[in-house]
This record gives C-alpha cells, structure tokens and sequence, in this order.
C-alpha cells in the first residue's frame, strides 16, 4: 500500500479510447493490498480490458464477496455501479442485479475462499444457470485476510509459509466450472498480462457466465519455496494450453494463422476469439477431452492457462427463463404487474 | 508469457539491448535534467531542497560552488535549466529555478567565513587575468585559495566586465554585483583596473607562469546601409551605449527610438532607452517572432513596459535630413515557413519609420587588436584564436581563452564553467602535467528510504502552477535607472515554488535480482514509463513501451534479464516524475530511490596534497 495519491497528471500525446477517456478514467482508489500482491496486477487488467473495449463505467456493475479479492473491486471503475456482498454470496446478488437489469455488464471478482469454500455453492449454481457476467476468481491459495491458512485451491502437499503440508486436496475451480455446465472457462496468471486482458475482453463479450480462475500470488503469506501458488512456482510450472487473440466486431482479422493449428469462436456480438498454437488436438470445445486433458496435465505438475473450455452457442439465464428482451427495470408498472385477473390466468394454467 | 517464449534458453542474440550501465555518472547525471543543462552543473534539486528547509546559506553555498555568481545569475541568467525541466513535460511551465536561486541569495546569512580560506603562504605561481569579467573572476575564484597569486587587468574603472556595462541596474542591482565581486577580490586578487592590456608581446615578458583571456566580446556588430556616416551622431551601437549608460556618460536619449534586432541586448537597449526619457521605442525585426533570439521572459518584461516589437521588417538604409538622422526605411518581407524554416521570402514594400535614434543590436564579436599575429599563436579563418574545447588552451602553451573570448557570445553562466576548466588547465601547465589528464566526474547514490512509506524528500507530485513574479509597478519603475523591476518571490510563493520541483536527483534504481515480475511498480506508474518485455532489437522493444518513447535523446534504461522470465525491466527517463510509487509498490525492494551526488572536479581536487572531496 502507498500514502501519496497516484498523481493524475496531464502528458502530452495521451492516448484515450473511443470514448475520449483515458486509461486513468478506469481506474479506482488507491489499493491498500500489500506491495507486489497479484490481485492489484488483475485489477489493472481489468482496467486496460475495460479501457480498450471503451465499455462506459457507468454500464457496469461490479461485484464482490469478502476477502482481499473481494476488497479490489474499488479499485478500478470507480464510475461503475457496485456491490460488496456478504461473504460467498456475490452470484446470488449478480443473479438479482442482472434478472433486474439485463443490460449490465457485470463483473464478480471473488477469491479462492470466497467461491470455493464458503461460496462454493453459490459459484456452483452461478455456472449451471449461465449467469451473463464476468466471474474472476483471484485464487492465491490461501486467506491472506487471516494470516494464510491453507484454502480450499491449496494443492495437496504444498508448504505454508511457516512450514506446514497441506493434508487435503485442492478443489480446481476450472474443471468444477465446466463439469457444472460452464460455458466459458479459462484460468490465467497475474504475472501474464497480455493472456489475461485477452481473456478478460473474451469473458466480457462471452453471453454467459465467463469463469477466469486467475492465479494470483499472495506476497505475503505464499510467495516462499514449498508453495505451489508463487511467482517463481508458477511461472516454472506454466503451460498454456492455448493463445487467444480477441478480434472486436467488424474489424477484420489481421494477422495470418497457420491452417490447422487455430480455430475461431464467434461471439453473438460479431467479435472473434482465435485460438491458436494449442496443444497438439486440444479442442476447447470438446468436454470430455478438456477434463482429461486437465487431469493428464494436473498429474505432470502444470499449471495449464488459457480459454480452456467454450461453448457460445449456451444459453444464458434470461433465454433459459424466457424474459422480456426489455430490461425489467425499464418495463412499464402494468407491464411488471398486470394485475389480479393475469395472475389468476396465470394460476389457472397451473392446475 | 510462457518460459518457452521469452528464451529462457540463456543466449544473448545479438540484436538484443545491452544492458544500460548505470555506473557511469553521466546515465544519472543526465536524468537530472536542469544540472546537465547547466553548463556550470549547479545541483538544483538539492539547493531547492535547501531553500524548503528554510537553508538560504546553503543554498547559496551550494550555487556558489558550482555558479559562483548566485545572486547575479538569479537574477540575469540565461536559464538553460528551465527549458529542460522535467515539469515542462507535464503541460506545465517549468519550475522558477533562477528566481529561487535569488531567493538563497537574497535571504542568506553572512557568508564571508564560508569562502574558502586563502593560504598566506603563497605557491610561487602568478597568473595574469585580462578582463574583469565573470570568467576571469572565476578563474580566480579558483586559483586563489591554492595560493596562487593572480592579477586582473581591468581597461574600465570598476570590475564586472558585461555584467556592469551591458545588463542594466533596474535588472542587477550594483549592490549585488558589487557584493559578489568583491567576494572573489577580497582573496587578494592584484587588480588593476584602468589598466587595458595593449600588447600580449609585452605581457609575456612580464613573466606570468600562465595568462588567461577573458576580455568578452566586445565589438558590436555594424550596419553599413547608406546614410549610416551622417546619421553616426543618432546611431549607436548597442553593447557601446549601454556601457556608456552604465557609466554614466549618456545620460539621455531621443523621443522616438528604434532598436534594430531582437537578441537580449536589444530588449535591454529598448527598456534602458524608456528610462532615459524615450516615449516610442521599436523593437524592428526582420523575421517572425519564432525566429526572434531574445528569452521568452526577456520579451516578456520588454512588452509589459509597452515597447512594440515590430516583425518582418528588413532595415534598407538610414534616412537624414539636413544632416540629422530623421527615420529609417524598411524593407516589408514576407516569408514562407515550413517545419520552422524559412524556404522562401519575398519583398512587399517599403516604408519609412520616423525616429529619433538608432540603437544597433545585431550581436557582437571578438576582437583581438592587441594579440600580435606573430607571437606563434593559431588565428582561425575568422581572425579568432584556435581555443582548445577542454583545455581552453589556445596553440600558444600557456595562454588560455574563456568566457566570451573564448568561443564566441555566449553568457555568464558558461564563462563561469569555462574558468572552472580553464582554472584546472592553469593549474596543470603551472605543474608541468599534461592538460588532458583531468579526473573524471563522480558520482555515489544514497537510498532516501526513511521508513514503509517514507522518503526523505517530499514526493508527492504538487499541481501547482508555476509562481508569477511580482514587478515593480509601470508608474514607478522609469523613475530612474537603478529600480529593480522584479520584486521577488514573497514566502508564500517560494513555499510553493519549491514544491514544484520533481527531485530528479533523487534516482529511481532498480536491482535486477530483486525483482519477482509482479507487474506492480508497471500498475502504479502515474506516467507508465516502465515496461517488462522480452529483450529483442531496439525498434521493436520501443514498439513494446507501454507509453511511446516521445523523446530520443532522452535516456533510457534497460535492464539485465530478469531472474524468472529473462525478460527486462524497460525505463523511458523521459516521463518518470520521480513520485517513487514505483519504489513503495515493489514488495522486494527491487526498485529504489537513492539521491545521485556528482562531484565535478575543480581545480583545488586536482592538488595532489588535497584528495577529490565528496560534496552534498
């Protein structure tokens, strides 16, 4: 954490978006994480993401559990709506906000504790109902909050910082998401900018629930030898199963990909997710075959990143329910409640 | 960024970026932008520092050791430093650091037990100085405390060379001319003045052990256009009659005066012509205003005083009438400029202004009527003697140039830093070492880490808009000659002035080995000047900068590769501020913020008896 406030200084030749706001524009408040923590990395991630797909602040909502993931939230877009939720139960709230206004852009940061042990079956039903948000775990492996105990992502044999073995086995969140139906599943590492912007940009775009599990160092309680969520384990251990380039719609896709060795996802939106470079017949959108190429690959000791898994084609709660394409905070009062006759028309049916 | 990717297989290609060597003093030196553009390498941050502290006398100390002259060049000085200051690249106007140093100056304390103790025994050495001047004077500035025996020849009647008889009084005040003068002279400098030196012939039989030039550029430039023979009584030169205002010989000039060109002796002739009872003075330039050679400032304080400055006016010739200059014809030019330079020009018209005098600013050059050609001495193609650039030592062993003399017009601040090299060339040749063999600059760096989040200097980026300086008001400043127009900052301006200062000096160092990628001092960045990519050829790893690189000459570090990725940490100098968030983000200490200390040898460290000493 710092005293002084990040000056905002005025440079000649800053670039702004489309939108004529500047970078500095997404930001937040100054973070009082400690120095070096990976969840300040993802959250200026999640400012660039922003940035460069010129998303108006106030059009989002972001949401958030308890612990320290659940503190970044008011560090970026501090122009967006928001929401700081009892501990584990930000899905049940991102459902609420986005079955009242289907037209937010929302994104729940939460943390490894937040979605996996307490949460775990919120983040559960989140994923099976294909809530359209942009759900990021910030999994360091530990509670930072509370001096760093082992979490529910610690893996099996890993050391704490005081010298400890973790006893239990992790619970990955990535294979949990797709084996409940998850649509877009991804995990990525703070210390990989340019693969999690990309993916932050997919999940935004994704119509669905987005699960980017994010390794994310805790400096301070498991960033030392023995730890299997550190820097330097991570990045010696770091595989990507697969690149992602993100294309925005309607422009035109630039560079030249080898036949065979990418394929193109299209988003309802027109913009393109290109594969690339993957593991020799990794298919992402193949179930099965993702959830054993994660076990194969979980035996050797990689951490695998990158789009792991995706189905567009997935519909999302408001299609799943039938709703009205308006938002429901826009429709009209007799709209909302057309009163006792419809309700008894509406009883009627079910008898 | 896989491990596969960033070439963790341990080759260095050659194409790659070298690792920039932060041990050389000039990669730090440089980041402090104002002391690499002092010529004199004045520590401003540190004298700025001093003045927050409320350490006027250390301030001045401070400048005096590199400027000699603060409370002059507080006042007169060209500024080189502010154009490079690092504030100027924040859409600001640069930090007030000539009228600080005014403010060490005019708030200090007696410093006369400070000067440097003259040594009663004397080293047998006597040196001959031609010119009061400012280089002369620093000369001896610096020989006199190692004993030499020095004597300043002096053709005027008071010492100061062009800082008395061309920079009016309402600007530099006599009492600090006098005061800082006296300073140097009080160490028991022989000086002579009314004493012009006719022959250099003679004065090298007079048995110096070295002679040191420093009589200026006298001679102002002519303009022969017709009419200029019987008008000679209404045209003046301009340096000559600023001098002669200075002395008092002319006490008066005409109503209607034009001045001709617009170097910053024009703007003093024009300003000084107001206050010797002129009433329309014309400032008559033959190009556009961006082609104009005076200070922005300088204009400025000429414009406040209601002097027109007239552009694209070419003079034709003088007009006379019954003998006596009555106007001057002009030629009206228009030009056709394209990226700040004139490709083509062409006449409109012509036109007659009305005057009463003539003042010609133009410039000036050497003259050296009084060297003989034959004494083995090397004139160049302009009749100029050959000066060596680092040892100020003209083909003749012995006899050495500086200041105006030496190079040409230039001002005071670099004839300080010429009689600063031209001191330790005395020094060397009076020893019989070799010129060339002068110590190298150091540099140390110390950590301003106080504590978690605390730094021995104040960090925090202030927006403050540069201070304006108060003047005199129009009503009363053509009263006389001798009104100061500028008043000086009052307290609560310095208070804030100083805080406007961005500590370049305080370096932000980073340790490789450190470093663990975590991409925070990257986030924090306020101006986004660092980057970590792959190490690759250097257009491709400026197309990697996360802000672009804006200017080239700036310097910029590149780093070895980093421990887990090989990558490199990638700074742009350019467009740090120096706010140390960097520094208080990094979990490792990776980054660091340490003060940069340069010591620039003079010529007392070159003694053998007195080893280089660490100042600051």
């Amino acid at each position: 954490m710092t005293y002084i406030a990040k000056p905002k200084i005025d440079l000649p030749g800053q670039r702004s978006n489309k939108l004529g706001l500047l970078r500095r524009d997404y930001e937040g408040v100054l973070s009082t994480l400690c120095a070096g923590c990976g969840h300040d990395s993802i959250t200026a991630a999640i400012v660039e993401a922003f940035w460069e797909l010129s998303i108006p602040p106030e059009k989002v909502i972001k949401l958030s559990g308890i612990g320290c993931s659940s503190k970044t939230p008011a560090y970026f877009l501090s122009g967006a709506h928001g929401f700081n939720s009892v501990h584990g139960r930000m899905p049940s709230v991102a459902t609420g906000a986005l079955a009242g206004n289907r037209d937010l852009i929302c994104i729940g940061v939460s943390g490894d504790g937040d979605s996996l042990s307490i949460g775990f079956g919120q983040f559960g039903h989140a994923v099976r109902r294909n809530i359209n948000m942009l759900y990021i775990i910030e999994n360091n492996g530990v509670y930072g909050l509370t001096k760093g105990q082992f979490s529910a992502s610690a893996d099996k044999g890993s050391r704490a910082k005081k010298g400890e073995i973790n006893q239990w086995k992790n619970i990955d969140s990535v294979s949990t998401a797709i084996s409940m139906g998850g649509s877009f599943v991804a995990r990525s590492f703070s210390g990989d900018r340019d693969q999690l912007v990309t993916l932050i940009k997919a999940g935004v775009m994704h119509p669905g629930c987005a699960v980017i599990d994010v390794v994310s160092p805790c400096v301070t309680f498991n960033n030392h030898p023995g730890s299997t969520k550190s820097y330097t384990y991570t990045r010696h251990h770091y595989h990507q199963a697969s690149q992602t380039d993100f294309v925005p719609p309607a422009s035109e896709i630039t560079a030249s990909y080898a036949a065979g060795e990418s394929k193109v996802v299209e988003l309802h939106d027109g913009s393109k997710l290109i594969l690339k470079k993957a593991d020799s017949g990794y298919n992402p959108t193949n179930r099965s075959g993702v959830l054993r190429y994660l076990e194969q690959q979980r035996t050797r000791g990689e951490v695998v990143t990158g789009l792991l898994f995706i189905n567009a084609l997935l519909p999302e709660m408001h299609r799943i329910y039938g709703t009205a394409n308006t938002p429901m905070k826009d429709l009209d009062f007799d709209k909302l409640n057309p009163g006792g006759k419809a309700l008894a028309k509406l009883q009627g049916l079910m008898r | 960024m896989s491990r596969r990717e960033s070439g963790d297989c341990g080759e260095v290609l050659a194409s790659e970026m070298k690792p920039t060597n932060t041990n050389i003093p000039d990669y730090f030196h440089q980041v402090v932008d104002c002391q690499w553009a002092c010529p004199a390498h004045t520590d401003v941050p540190d004298y700025i520092r001093k003045i927050a502290q409320g350490d006027f006398t250390g301030a001045y100390m401070q400048n005096r050791e590199s400027n000699v002259f603060p409370g002059i060049l507080g006042r007169v000085c060209d500024r080189p430093c502010e154009p490079a200051c690092r504030r100027g690249r924040t859409n600001q106007n640069p930090v007030a650091i000539c009228r600080l140093k005014r403010v060490a100056a005019d708030h200090r304390d007696d410093i006369s037990d400070q000067l440097p103790k003259i040594p009663k025994q004397k080293n047998g050495k006597k040196i001959a100085l031609i010119g009061a001047g400012c280089a002369s004077l620093a000369v001896a500035n610096d020989l006199m405390p190692m004993g030499y025996e020095c004597t300043i020849f002096e053709a005027l009647a008071e010492p100061g060379g062009l800082m008395r008889s061309n920079i009016p009084s309402f600007r530099l005040p006599e009492a600090v001319l006098n005061e800082e003068i006296e300073y140097i002279v009080e160490m028991g400098v022989d000086l002579r003045l009314n004493h012009r030196v006719e022959s250099m012939k003679a004065l090298l039989g007079e048995g110096y052990d070295a002679i040191f030039v420093g009589s200026g550029a006298p001679k102002g430039k002519e303009l022969q256009l017709p009419g200029r023979e019987q008008g000679s009584a209404n045209i003046h030169i301009g340096i000559d009659w600023l001098e002669s205002v200075a002395f008092k010989h002319t006490k008066s000039i005409g109503k209607r005066v034009l001045i001709i060109g617009v170097g910053n002796t024009a703007m003093d002739c024009c300003r000084t012509s107001l206050r010797l009872g002129s009433e329309d003075v014309k400032v008559m330039a033959r190009k556009p205003r961006d082609f104009f050679k005076a200070s922005d400032w300088e204009l400025e304080d000429a414009e406040e005083e209601n002097v027109e400055i007239v552009v694209n006016h070419s003079p034709k010739s003088f007009v006379i009438e019954d003998g006596r200059l009555v106007g001057m014809k002009f030629e009206q030019v228009e030009y056709d400029i394209e990226y700040g330079r004139i490709v083509e020009q062409w006449t409109t018209g012509e036109v007659v202004i009305p005057c009463d005098d003539v003042i010609l600013a133009i410039g000036q050059e050497n003259a050296f009527p009084w060297i003989e050609r034959d004494l083995g001495m090397e004139f160049d193609r302009w009749d100029v003697p050959t000066v060596d650039q680092t040892s100020f030592e003209s083909t003749l062993p012995g006899v050495f140039f500086g200041g105006d003399s030496a190079f040409g017009p230039k001002n005071i601040i670099w004839a300080v830093e010429h009689g600063h090299q031209a001191a330790i060339s005395i020094h060397r040749h009076c020893h019989g070492e070799d010129l060339a063999d002068r110590l190298p600059v150091l540099m140390n760096l110390g950590s301003r880490k106080m504590g978690m989040h605390e730094w021995s200097f104040s960090n925090d980026f202030d927006p403050a808009a540069r201070r304006k300086m108060e003047h005199v008001g129009l009503s009363d400043r053509f009263k006389d000659l001798v009104t100061e127009v500028e008043l000086g900052f009052s307290a609560d301006q310095v208070q804030k002035e100083v805080e406007r200062c961005l500590n370049c000096d305080v370096q932000t160092v980073f340790f490789d080995s450190l470093c663990i990628e975590c991409d925070a001092c990257l986030d924090i960045c306020p101006t986004q000047c660092l980057t970590i990519t792959s190490n690759q050829e250097k257009e491709d790893l400026l197309a990697e900068l996360k802000a672009p690189r804006r200017d080239p000459t700036q310097p910029m570090y590149v780093s070895e590769p980093l421990k887990q990725t090989a990558r490199v940490m990638v700074k742009d100098e350019n467009l740090c501020l120096h706010c140390s968030l960097c520094a208080e983000r990094c979990p490792t200490a990776a980054w660091d913020m340490q003060k940069s200390m340069f010591k620039f040898p003079r010529a007392i460290d070159h003694n053998g008896s007195s080893p280089c000493q660490k100042t600051g």
